[in-house]
């Protein structure tokens, strides 16, 4: 198939970018989206061009690491990730635009690659437990109902990837803290600090400046994990409750 | 007291000052256009204008609508400053946008929505409680006890055809508006459940369409009353 790519090419995060247009020919429909981009980029180094840069590593759906927003939404028109994004989701001869994720909080370092160390600051705000793990503890050490161990794992499969950002209309981070806040708030160990931990992790979400939830629902129906909206309210209720109950003055 | 100026200054927080303003003002319209239905009754506005004189003269009732104009500034004011720091967040727009395809339209402009139902509001204060206030309406007596008759000034109004198309398509702003905005206020309270969400959904459907309609529908027929 023959694609036309409108993709944003960007210097640095000091620079302002564009789109440009380029053409690929004879992509397998059974390629995945990011192996059409690898043969683009093959194209441009023959030609002693500048590749495009994206981000990428396990290109099996679990790392989060690629991102691109891809004719108006992000990870494109399935709810997947970008890798696993294959090209049978497009028409031949159809014009694709691939963009950044657009969002203050991640500024575009190049082309189409940004800096989401955001999410890493917010976890460190709260999303861990503090308790040394020591080894590998006895299964049923700590007892957990199976709905709960259920619910928990649900969240945790957040793979921070930040396409709830790049979708919301506020780039907001609600549904990403959220995952994080419910999944560790779920279970015992994590219990002990939860309140703490989402009046910590929301505070630093703010401070990145990230928009607020406008509950427009785009972030749930974008996320390749499925998060629900469910967990944004879980997360109002307990931030509500965290700050007019917990001891941090 | 810093945790309750930080906490206030959370996006959560503010968000959970539109929620609960927003609610109230639900609330409030409920009550209006149960006044408001009596402008349909046949008999020259009698009901209406006791009703009018009544809620002017109970304490009670002239606190809350304090409060009602105080919740509506915070609404505002929330909202421009929500929007601020939301417009902000993303300083470079999407080359190509397909918003559409993930939520609906109605969430996406709450914002434009509530500027055209604030510019409804100021001709609606105007036409209305201003007229009210300054006591430039004419007077009316029923058994004895003299009021203002502001359903004249209602009817006057509403046989100008301008004047209820305005309310009309105004209806649908909030209509709009609150078909987004009913269940959301829910959402951001934590409320969220799968045995009431799905019902609180359709109750905030059912009032977005029913409410302003029958609020409507009182100008539309004082119009055509008005024709005969």
């Amino acid at each position: 198939m023959d694609l036309t790519l409108k993709i944003w090419r960007q210097k640095n995060s000091n620079t302002e970018g564009k789109f440009v247009t380029y053409e690929v020919k004879d992509i397998s429909h059974e390629s995945s989206f990011l192996e059409m981009l690898d043969v683009l980029n093959i194209g441009l180094e023959e030609k002693g061009e500048e590749p495009v840069h994206f981000d990428h590593d396990c290109r099996e759906g679990i790392c989060g690491m690629c991102s691109l927003y891809i004719n108006g939404k992000p990870h494109g028109p399935q709810q997947t990730t970008t890798c696993q994004l294959h090209m049978r989701s497009f028409k031949s001869g159809q014009t694709i635009w691939i963009e950044p994720w657009r969002a203050k909080a991640f500024p575009v370092i190049k082309d189409l690659v940004t800096d989401r160390s955001a999410f890493d600051r917010i976890i460190q705000a709260g999303g861990y437990i503090s308790v040394n793990t020591g080894g590998v503890p006895d299964a049923n050490e700590i007892p957990i109902p199976r709905k709960i161990a259920d619910e928990a794992m649900d969240s945790a499969t957040c793979i921070g990837c930040g396409a709830c950002v790049a979708a919301c209309k506020n780039a907001s981070a609600m549904l990403f803290v959220s995952a994080k806040v419910t999944h560790l708030g779920l279970l015992p160990q994590g219990k002990v600090e939860a309140k703490t931990r989402v009046e910590n992790m929301v505070a630093q979400m703010d401070a990145e400046g990230f928009g607020a939830c406008t509950n427009t629902g785009a972030c749930a129906a974008e996320c390749p994990k499925e998060i629900p909206l469910a967990n944004i309210a879980k997360m109002n209720r307990d931030f509500i409750g965290a700050r007019l109950t917990s001891e941090n003055v | 007291m810093s945790w309750l100026t930080d906490s206030l200054k959370s996006s959560i927080f503010r968000k959970l000052l539109m929620a609960l303003t927003g609610l109230f003002l639900i609330l409030f319209l409920t009550v209006h256009l149960a006044g408001n239905i009596q402008l349909i009754f046949n008999d020259e506005g009698q009901a209406f204008n006791i009703y009018a004189h009544t809620m002017a003269h109970n304490p009670f009732i002239q606190l809350v609508s304090k409060f009602n104009f105080a919740f509506i500034v915070i609404h505002v004011i929330y909202s421009i400053w929500l929007s601020r720091i939301n417009k902000t967040a993303r300083p470079v727009k999407y080359g190509y946008s397909a918003a559409s395809t993930n939520s609906p339209w109605t969430s996406r402009n709450m914002g434009i929505l509530g500027t055209l139902i604030l510019v409804f509001l100021v001709i609606h204060l105007k036409g209305f409680w201003w007229e009210f206030k300054n006591d430039s309406i004419p007077m009316i007596t029923y058994d004895g006890e003299t009021m203002p008759n502001v359903f004249l000034v209602v009817k006057a109004a509403y046989s100008n055809i301008w004047y209820a198309a305005v309310y009309v398509v105004s209806m649908f702003f909030v209509g709009f508006h609150l078909s987004h905005g009913f269940a959301s206020a829910f959402q951001t309270l934590g409320l969220n459940h799968v045995k009431y969400t799905p019902a609180i959904k359709a109750i905030g459907k059912g009032y977005a369409i029913i409410v302003p309609a029958v609020f409507a529908l009182i100008p539309i027929l004082i119009y055509i009353k008005s024709l005969g």
